[in-house]
């Protein structure tokens, strides 16, 4: 199995605190790998400076072999690396479906053929499958502020699908979402996985909705990696229970 | 009922086109110029709205851009040279500035955004003032030509103001076409949420130099009409207070409404005619009533449309949830 992300020994300082210290793992193609830890542990940092949101003071993020380190986040993007947004990200006074199209438009032509090309290429008709693929569909012209909070983290998750991505990182995607919406986002992204064979790292404090959905867990702890392998290894693993799980 | 809006719409254009033709045919010299003013005002005033009611960037430098416009044209057509060449020179020459100013935006947002740029237009106006051997200086330029269109001389105010006229109508098209477009939309997303657009790979820095490199050459465009217009240029109607004139119509109308412009420079334009009776009081006045206008509405006046359109938006999606709530309860 091919390695789509791999990183290596990824170190971020803020002045005098180490927010991530030397973090290392890969991830393979089609797996969905989980990221626990306490709040404050440098999941969210380690995220930024993958997606190079955050210049990483020391280490190499590797995506399908190519060094990415440094690299902007809208070109980052293009190689088909999306994120979702922990805080809500969507662009309030569009509508949901121009959400869905601005989502999708920087992935196809050139910038000169999206001034000059037809305004649309097909993108109205792939941002409907997206709408109708997380059930948005009598929501699709009201404007996107206007949503529930529950609603506006779909749409969040639905936009950085839309490029029809390789790696997706979603930064807690169940944060404040009820448990309706939940079992059903759930089902969402593991269908996606299935499916388009995309590969996804996911930051999440619910721990039954990390554990049901993914392959392998990995904890951090003040900038550090704990463990990481299979849900029931790190269930069970001395040193994460103690310094997360609880009792 | 979608339809009928579109077909009430289209009707009010074509009657507002018609009125801009038609209206204007036994109007006096001063009446055609303070409209074919409005005409250039309102294409420098779409410039800025483009950086920054769509894009979100702001600058206190489009009056200059005029300005560079506007010698160009001075220069060129004193010289011989067609007007077409001049506008093909301004275009260029603010575009490339424009692309330049840009850059600051990159780093700097809002309020120091706009010291930015207000020392840029600072700049312009003392080269326009201080470089005599291009400018003249203080003595301005005179005797600015007007373009032959079509074999027709536009020199009486009449065929003049067709020419603004279907200049603003060219300007108008051009700016639906992009606002539409993909870019458009990138556009907005600049303005509404720079950082999810990053992420979602729309490359800020090239729209941001974009908005700012295509909204400049619009006010390069409206200077080389207003040169011939006036006939006579110096550099006082360039100065900082242009820009300001240009910030404010783009905010009284709206900013980031494609209409915001228009209206917003016809009250800039003509609203001082209207309040001429009132002798010295019309420029308090006029403040008073942008000041309300603001407090009452801070997105201009087209913002006071928008809002009462939301309002309806806004209850058609509570109806919605209503019943999407309803559903799901009675699923289980």
């Amino acid at each position: 199995m091919t390695t789509v992300l791999e990183v290596t020994g990824i170190r971020k300082n803020f002045g005098g605190i180490t927010a991530v210290d030397g973090v290392s793992f890969d991830v393979r193609e089609g797996e969905i790998l989980g990221l626990i830890g306490p709040n404050g542990c440098g999941k969210s940092t380690l995220f930024n400076c993958i997606l190079g949101q955050l210049t990483p003071t020391g280490g190499e993020v590797k995506v399908d072999g190519k060094v990415v380190t440094g690299m902007r986040p809208s070109e980052l993007n293009r190689l088909g690396v999306s994120r979702t947004f922990q805080l809500l990200q969507v662009f309030p006074k569009l509508s949901v479906r121009e959400n869905l199209i601005l989502a999708g438009q920087e992935h196809q032509g050139s910038i000169m053929s999206r001034l000059f090309g037809p305004a649309d290429a097909g993108l109205t008709e792939a941002a409907d499958r997206m709408i109708g693929f997380f059930k948005l569909d009598h929501l699709a012209d009201l404007a996107a502020g206007g949503l529930s909070y529950g609603q506006q983290k779909l749409l969040d998750a639905a936009m950085a699908f839309m490029g029809g991505p390789r790696l997706v990182l979603l930064d807690e995607p169940a944060g404040g979402v009820n448990l309706t919406m939940l079992a059903d986002l759930r089902e969402r992204l593991a269908a996606i996985n299935r499916e388009k064979r995309a590969t996804f790292v996911v930051i999440e404090h619910n721990m039954e909705f990390v554990m049901s959905l993914c392959s392998r867990v990995m904890v951090m702890a003040e900038g550090k990696v704990l463990a990481i392998g299979r849900p029931d290894e790190v269930r069970a693993n001395p040193a994460v229970i103690e310094a997360y799980l609880g009792h | 009922m979608k339809a009928l809006r579109k077909y009430w719409r289209l009707a009010l254009g074509i009657m507002a086109v018609a009125g801009l033709i038609v209206v204007p045919l036994n109007f006096n010299r001063y009446g055609l110029f303070i409209l074919s003013q409005w005409t250039v005002m309102t294409i420098a005033a779409m410039g800025l709205n483009l950086t920054l009611g769509y894009a979100g960037q702001v600058s206190l430098a489009q009056g200059a851009f005029v300005g560079i416009g506007a010698y160009s044209a001075a220069i060129m057509t004193t010289q011989g040279m067609p007007l077409m060449a001049a506008l093909g020179v301004a275009v260029v020459l603010c575009f490339a500035i424009g692309w330049l100013l840009g850059y600051p935006a990159l780093r700097v947002q809002h309020h120091y955004l706009a010291f930015v740029t207000l020392a840029f237009s600072t700049l312009a106006f003392l080269v326009f003032r201080n470089e005599d051997w291009l400018t003249r200086g203080i003595y301005g330029i005179s005797n600015i030509p007007r373009p032959t269109v079509f074999g027709v001389a536009t020199n009486r105010p009449l065929p003049f103001y067709y020419v603004c006229l279907g200049s603003l109508g060219i300007v108008s098209a051009a700016m639906w076409w992009l606002i539409r477009s993909p870019w458009g939309r990138a556009f907005l997303a600049l303005r509404e949420n720079p950082i999810r657009a990053l992420s979602l790979g729309i490359d800020t820095r090239r729209y941001t130099l974009m908005a700012f490199a295509i909204g400049s050459a619009l006010g390069g465009v409206a200077g080389t009409l207003y040169a011939p217009l006036t006939q006579y240029i110096d550099p006082v109607p360039f100065n900082l207070s242009l820009s300001l004139d240009l910030l404010m119509m783009v905010i009284v109308g709206g900013a980031g409404f494609f209409f915001g412009p228009f209206l917003g420079a016809m009250i800039a334009v003509l609203l001082p005619e209207w309040l001429r009776f009132t002798e010295g009081y019309y420029l308090m006045l006029y403040a008073a009533a942008v000041i309300g206008l603001l407090i009452y509405s801070p997105s201009g006046i087209f913002g006071i449309l928008d809002r009462l359109l939301a309002e309806r938006r806004t209850k058609a999606a509570s109806a919605l949830r209503a019943v999407a709530k309803s559903g799901l309860e009675a699923a289980p």
